[in-house]
C-alpha cells in the first residue's frame, strides 16, 4: 500500500506526543494584545506513535546509501559510518552553549583545531576555516578573499572570475554573490581548460580562476602548473573547488599544485551524510599570504591552550553566526582518524580504480565522449544507438526499478545526454559489477523495447512526474491542498 | 584490507585487468611527477576501540554548563523520536530529491516542513531551509534589494550583532550599503528610522523581535512607514517565539528569516542549525534555495517535487538568486519532528513555561538591590538586566557550580559593561533558577 498520509492528516484534536514535568513556576501574565497572535499555529495533533509511524513510512519513500549503489557523479556518495555519528552525537560535545568559557570548551576545541590542522595537511594550504557550512558557502568565502586581496593592493578593476563552462552552477553563481562577473571558458574536447583561451582572457581585470582537478568529466588537469603560472602571472589567484578532492588524497595536492584557496566538502570527501541536502560543511583553505583575509571568529592553539578570537586583527568579516556546523566536524575528524595514515591514501587509488573499470566495461554500449584514463569519475554522453531515441532522462529513470541511485544526469553541461558516474572507494567489485549488468541490460531493453525504456519507472512509489505543473500551478504548503 | 575498502587482490588483478593497465599506480601517470605525494601527515588509524578511548579524553576536557544565557542558542529539549527518526538512513544518507521517484520521503518532510513555517508566520510561502538565521537574512537582504532594484539596507542596531556582522559582509562584497537604524531604550528607534526614510532611498529594514536584548518590538505602523517609501519590512524572529507572538505576516512583514535551533536543536556548540525563509506569494520566484511543491506522476498519483527550480544555480548559474546549494535539509525534518511530537498545544506549553521561568527570575532579580530594570519593555524568554555587580565574578561563581551565567553584553557592545543577558527555556527548574539566584546574592 502507498502511503500517501500527510502528518496534518493524522492529526486529531486533544491527542499529544509530549510529556512535560510539573509546572513549578506560576503562570504570568502575557504582554498586552498588541504582541499577540490572535490564532493558533495550525501544527498537528498526534501521539508519539502516529508520530514515528509517520516519519517511518515517509523514510520508505526515500532511497538511501544503505539500500544499495548510489553512483551519483560529483556527490561522493561513499559510506557514512555509523561511528561517526555515534562521536557526534556524544552529550559531551552536543550539549555545549556556543559561548561557554574556553576552559570548559577545550574538547572540542581541540576536534576543530586538528580539524583545521589535517586538512591543511590533506590539502597542502596553510590554514583552514570550518566556519562555512558547504561547497557554495565557501565558494563564496573564497571568492571575498578573492576580492579583499585585490582591494587591498589597491588593485580594485580585477573584477572578473574565470569559470570554466563545465564548472558547477554554484561557481558562477557564487561569483555574482560575492560581486565579481564570471567569464567562462569554453573546455578542450577532453573536457581539460583550454590554454589559448585562458591566454586571451587574462589580464588587468582578471581577479581569478575557479577550478577543480580533476574536472568535472573526471579528467586530470595535466597543465595545471601551466596554468597557475599563466594565472598569476596575470596577476589573478587559482580557486579550488574541493568537490572532487576524492582522487588527489594521497596523490597530489591542490596547494602544491598553486591552488591559493580552496574549500572542501566534508559532506562528500569526509563522509559526513549527506542528509537529503545537508547539513554540509564547507572549510576554506588559504595560502599563508591570504591568512589575514579568513572569517572570524578564528580557533587558534596558544601555548598548549585551544582559544577563540572573536575580533582577529584582520578579517574579511564574519559569514555564520557561530563557527560552522561543528556536528558535521565531529563526524569528519572521526572519519579521518578511522582512516588514518595508513587507509586515506588509498581512497584515491580505489575510487579512480572502479571508475576506469565501469568506463571500459560499458564503453561498447554508451557513447565515451572523452578516451582514456580518467580519475574518480568519467561521463557518458547517453547510449551509444541513439537511434531509438532513448535519452539520458529515460536511462536514469529505468535505473530506478532495478534499485541503483542513477549517476548523475545533465551535468557537467559540456555534452547534451551526460551520464557521470561516480562509484566512490567503498564499493566491492561485486556491486560494480552487478551495476555494470543493469546499465547493460537498460542498454539492450534501449535497442529492443524503447518504449519501456521510455515509459520507465515501473517499481518506484510514484511514476514519472509532471514537473512543469509543478511550476506552473504552485502549491507550496498543506494549506493548498485543501483549497485546490 | 581495512573495513571500508573492500578490493581484494584478486579483485583489483581482475579489474586492472579490464582497464588495460598493470597497475593502480598507472591510473595517475596524468599527474606530474612533481606533484606525487604519497604520505599524508596525519595520525595513524584508530580501531573502533580506540576511537571510544580517544573521544572518552576528549569529553573530559568538555565541561557541559547549564545555560542561564541564550544569545543565539537555547537550550530546548530535545524529544527522544527525533534522534531516532532522523537517523534513519533512508533521511541520514540519501543526497539532494533530484530523482523525485525515490526521494519522495525527502520532499514530503520539505513540503510539511514550508507548511509548518507559513502555520507560524502566517506567510504564504517557505523554503527548504537555509544554513541559519544569519546567513537567512543576508539572503533576505538580497532579496529585498532586488525586488526594491535598489542598493541601500537598513537594520536595526537592536539585531543581534552577530547577524548585523554577517549582513554587512554579506552587502559589502556584493555591493550594497547598509545603514545602520539607531536604539532608543531597547528598541528600534521609530524617530531614528522616520529620519533616514526621509533622507535615503532603500530597499527595506530589517528588524529582529525579540530583539538582542530579548526585549519584543512594538512595530505598529512601521509597515506603513516603510510602504510609504516602497521599502519592504523585513522580520527576523525565533520561530519558536510564533506559538504566542504576532506574526510577521500580522505585522506586514515583506520577508520573515529566523533561525529554527529554538525548535529543539541541539546546542551543539553552535551547528549544525538551520534557518527559515518566509514570504508573500507575489515574491515567490525572487526567493532563494529549493522550494518542494506538488504535482502529479503519470498516472496521476499526487507527488512531490522540487519546483520553481529556474531560480536556482543548477540552472541560472550567475543570474540565479542565491549561490545556495546543500543547506540544512536534515535539519529542516528535526524541526517538523519536533513540531509535530510536541504539536499545536506542546510548542506552546514549552514556551509558556519558558516566559514563566524568565519572568519569575526577572522577579527576583529586580528585587535585588544590585539589579534593576535596563528598559521597561516586554520580553519573552530572554531579557536584559543591568547589573551593578562585577559580572564575570558573578559569571565565575555561577561556572563553578555548574551554571552557564548570563551573556555579558560587553561581548556585543563594550559601552555596555553594566547589562547582561539571561535567556531560561523549559528545560529551567525552580530549584536550579533559586540556585542560581542564591549564587548571584551570595556575589553581592
Ligand atoms: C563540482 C561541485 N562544486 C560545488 C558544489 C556545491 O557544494 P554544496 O552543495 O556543498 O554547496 C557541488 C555539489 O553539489 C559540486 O558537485
Amino acid at each position: 500500500m502507498y502511503y500517501d498520509k500527510l502528518i496534518f492528516d493524522l492529526s486529531t484534536e486533544g491527542r499529544k506526543g509530549y510529556t512535560l514535568p510539573k509546572a513549578e513556576v506560576k503562570r504570568y501574565d502575557l504582554p498586552k494584545s498588541t504582541y499577540l497572535r490572535d490564532d493558533c499555529p495550525g501544527l498537528p495533533e498526534v501521539s508519539e506513535l502516529e508520530v514515528v509511524r509517520h516519519y517511518t513510512n515517509v523514510s520508505f519513500k526515500n532511497f538511501g546509501i544503505e539500500k544499495g549503489f548510489y553512483p551519483l557523479g560529483s556527490c561522493t556518495m561513499k559510506y557514512n559510518p555509523k561511528i561517526n555519528q555515534d562521536m557526534a552525537n556524544l552529550p559531551a560535545f552536543a550539549s555545549l552553549h556556543p559561548y561557554q568559557p574556553i576552559d570548559t570548551v577545550q574538547g572540542v576545541l581541540k576536534v576543530y583545531h586538528d580539524t583545521q590542522t589535517w586538512l591543511s595537511e590533506i590539502s597542502g594550504l596553510d590554514t583552514f576555516t570550518l566556519n562555512p557550512y558547504a561547497g557554495a558557502h565557501g565558494e563564496l568565502i573564497g571568492l571575498m578573499i578573492i576580492k579583499a586581496y585585490h582591494r587591498d593592493r589597491g588593485d580594485s578593476k580585477r573584477t572578473k572570475i574565470i569559470v570554466p563552462d563545465s564548472a558547477h552552477g554554484t561557481n558562477p553563481a557564487s561569483a555574482t554573490v560575492a560581486g565579481l562577473e564570471s567569464v567562462e571558458v569554453k573546455s578542450n574536447p577532453d573536457g581539460t581548460v583550454n590554454l589559448a583561451d585562458l591566454k586571451a582572457v587574462l589580464g588587468d581585470d582578471i581577479a581569478g580562476i575557479m577550478l577543480t582537478n580533476p574536472n568535472t568529466v573526471g579528467i586530470f588537469e595535466k597543465d595545471i602548473l601551466e596554468i597557475a603560472r599563466l594565472v598569476h602571472e596575470a596577476g589573478g589567484l587559482l580557486y579550488y573547488d574541493g568537490a572532487n578532492l576524492n582522487p588527489l588524497l594521497g596523490v597530489a595536492r591542490p596547494g602544491d599544485m598553486g591552488f591559493d584557496i580552496m574549500h572542501i566538502n566534508l559532506h562528500k570527501t569526509f563522509s559526513t551524510p549527506h542528509g537529503g541536502g545537508g547539513p554540509g560543511s564547507g572549510p576554506v583553505g588559504v595560502t599563508k599570504a591570504l591568512k589575514p583575509y579568513l572569517p572570524k571568529p578564528v580557533v587558534e592553539k596558544q601555548g598548549d591552550q585551544y582559544v577563540i578570537i572573536d575580533e582577529p586583527k584582520t578579517t574579511l568579516g564574519q559569514i555564520s553566526h557561530f563557527y560552522g556546523n561543528i556536528g558535521v566536524v565531529l563526524k569528519a575528524y572521526t572519519y579521518i582518524l578511522s582512516m588514518g595514515r595508513e587507509h586515506l591514501p588509498e581512497i584515491a587509488k580505489y575510487s579512480t580504480l572502479n571508475a576506469n573499470y565501469i568506463k571500459e566495461s560499458l564503453k561498447d554500449v554508451y557513447q565515451l565522449p572523452i578516451e582514456g584514463i580518467c580519475k574518480h569519475e568519467f561521463v557518458f554522453d547517453g547510449l551509444k544507438d541513439k537511434s531509438t531515441g532513448v535519452t539520458t532522462l529515460d536511462v536514469a529513470k529505468r535505473l530506478l526499478d532495478f534499485d541503483v541511485h542513477p549517476p548523475t544526469i545533465f551535468f557537467p553541461l559540456v555534452f547534451k545526454q551526460t551520464i557521470m558516474i561516480e562509484p566512490p572507494e567503498t564499493e566491492s567489485k561485486q556491486t560494480i559489477d552487478h551495476f555494470i549488468s543493469i546499465m547493460r541490460q537498460v542498454a539492450l531493453e534501449a535497442s529492443q523495447e524503447p518504449d519501456k525504456v521510455k515509459g520507465a519507472p515501473y517499481n518506484t512509489v510514484v511514476k514519472r512526474l509532471d514537473e512543469a505543473l509543478a511550476a506552473r500551478k504552485p502549491i507550496v504548503k498543506y494549506k493548498d491542498l485543501e483549497t485546490n | 584490507m581495512f573495513k571500508y575498502l573492500p578490493h581484494t587482490h584478486e579483485d583489483i588483478a581482475a579489474m586492472l585487468k579490464t582497464i588495460g593497465v598493470d597497475d593502480i599506480d598507472a591510473l595517475f601517470g596524468d599527474v606530474p611527477k612533481s606533484l606525487r605525494n604519497q604520505e599524508i601527515k596525519i595520525p595513524n588509524s584508530l580501531s573502533e576501540i580506540e576511537m571510544h578511548q580517544h573521544f572518552y579524553t576528549l569529553s573530559k576536557m568538555n565541561t557541559p554548563l547549564i545555560p542561564f544565557m541564550g544569545a543565539g542558542a537555547y537550550d530546548h529539549y530535545t524529544p527522544s523520536v527525533i534522534r531516532h527518526l532522523i537517523e534513519r538512513q533512508e533521511f541520514l544518507t540519501a543526497y539532494t530529491p533530484y530523482q523525485p521517484e525515490i526521494s519522495q520521503g525527502t520532499l514530503q518532510y520539505i513540503f510539511e516542513f514550508q507548511s509548518m513555517i507559513t502555520q507560524l508566520t502566517g506567510l504564504d510561502v517557505a523554503n527548504a531551509s537555509m544554513y541559519d538565521g544569519a546567513t537567512a537574512t543576508g539572503e533576505a537582504m538580497f532579496m529585498a534589494c532586488a525586488l526594491a532594484k535598489k542598493e541601500t539596507i537598513f537594520i536595526s542596531r537592536t539585531v543581534n550583532p552577530n547577524i548585523i556582522n554577517v549582513v554587512k559582509t554579506y552587502a559589502e562584497y556584493k555591493g550594497i550599503h547598509v545603514e545602520m537604524i539607531e536604539e532608543e531604550a531597547g528598541q528600534t528607534s521609530r524617530a531614528a528610522l522616520q529620519e533616514k526614510l526621509a533622507s535615503t532611498p532603500t530597499a527595506g529594514l530589517i528588524v529582529q523581535t525579540p530583539n538582542v536584548y530579548g526585549f519584543l518590538e512594538d512595530l505598529t505602523g512601521v509597515k506603513e512607514a516603510l510602504e510609504q517609501h516602497k521599502a519592504l519590512l523585513i522580520i527576523n524572529q525565533d520561530p519558536s517565539t510564533l506559538s504566542h507572538l504576532k506574526t510577521p505576516h500580522a505585522w506586514g512583514a515583506d520577508i520573515a528569516i529566523g533561525e529554527c535551533q529554538t525548535l529543539g536543536v541541539p546546542l551543539s556548540f553552535g551547528g549544525p542549525y538551520i534557518g527559515y525563509m518566509a514570504t508573500r506569494t507575489k515574491y515567490m520566484r525572487k526567493m532563494p534555495g529549493r522550494i518542494c511543491g506538488v504535482t502529479k506522476d503519470t498516472d496521476g498519483k499526487r507527488a512531490f517535487v522540487l519546483t520553481l527550480q529556474a531560480r536556482e544555480q543548477h540552472i541560472r548559474r550567475d543570474k540565479a538568486n542565491s549561490n545556495i546549494c546543500s543547506n540544512q535539509s536534515l535539519l529542516a525534518l528535526f524541526v517538523t519532528i519536533y513540531m509535530s511530537i510536541m504539536g499545536k498545544k506542546g510548542v506552546y506549553e514549552v514556551q509558556q513555561r519558558s516566559y514563566d521561568n524568565a519572568h519569575y527570575l526577572y522577579e527576583k532579580l529586580l528585587a535585588l538591590p544590585t539589579f534593576s530594570a535596563y528598559a521597561d519593555q516586554p520580553f519573552f524568554k530572554e531579557f536584559t538586566v543591568r547589573t551593578t555587580l562585577d559580572v564575570s565574578a558573578m559569571n565565575q561563581a555561577l561556572q563553578a557550580a555548574g551554571y552557564l551565567g548570563p551573556l555579558p553584553f560587553s561581548k556585543f557592545d563594550s559601552s555596555k559593561q553594566d547589562l547582561v543577558t539571561f535567556a531560561l527555556t523549559e528545560k529551567r527548574t525552580k530549584q536550579e533558577i533559586d540556585a542560581v539566584l542564591d549564587i548571584i546574592r551570595e556575589v553581592a
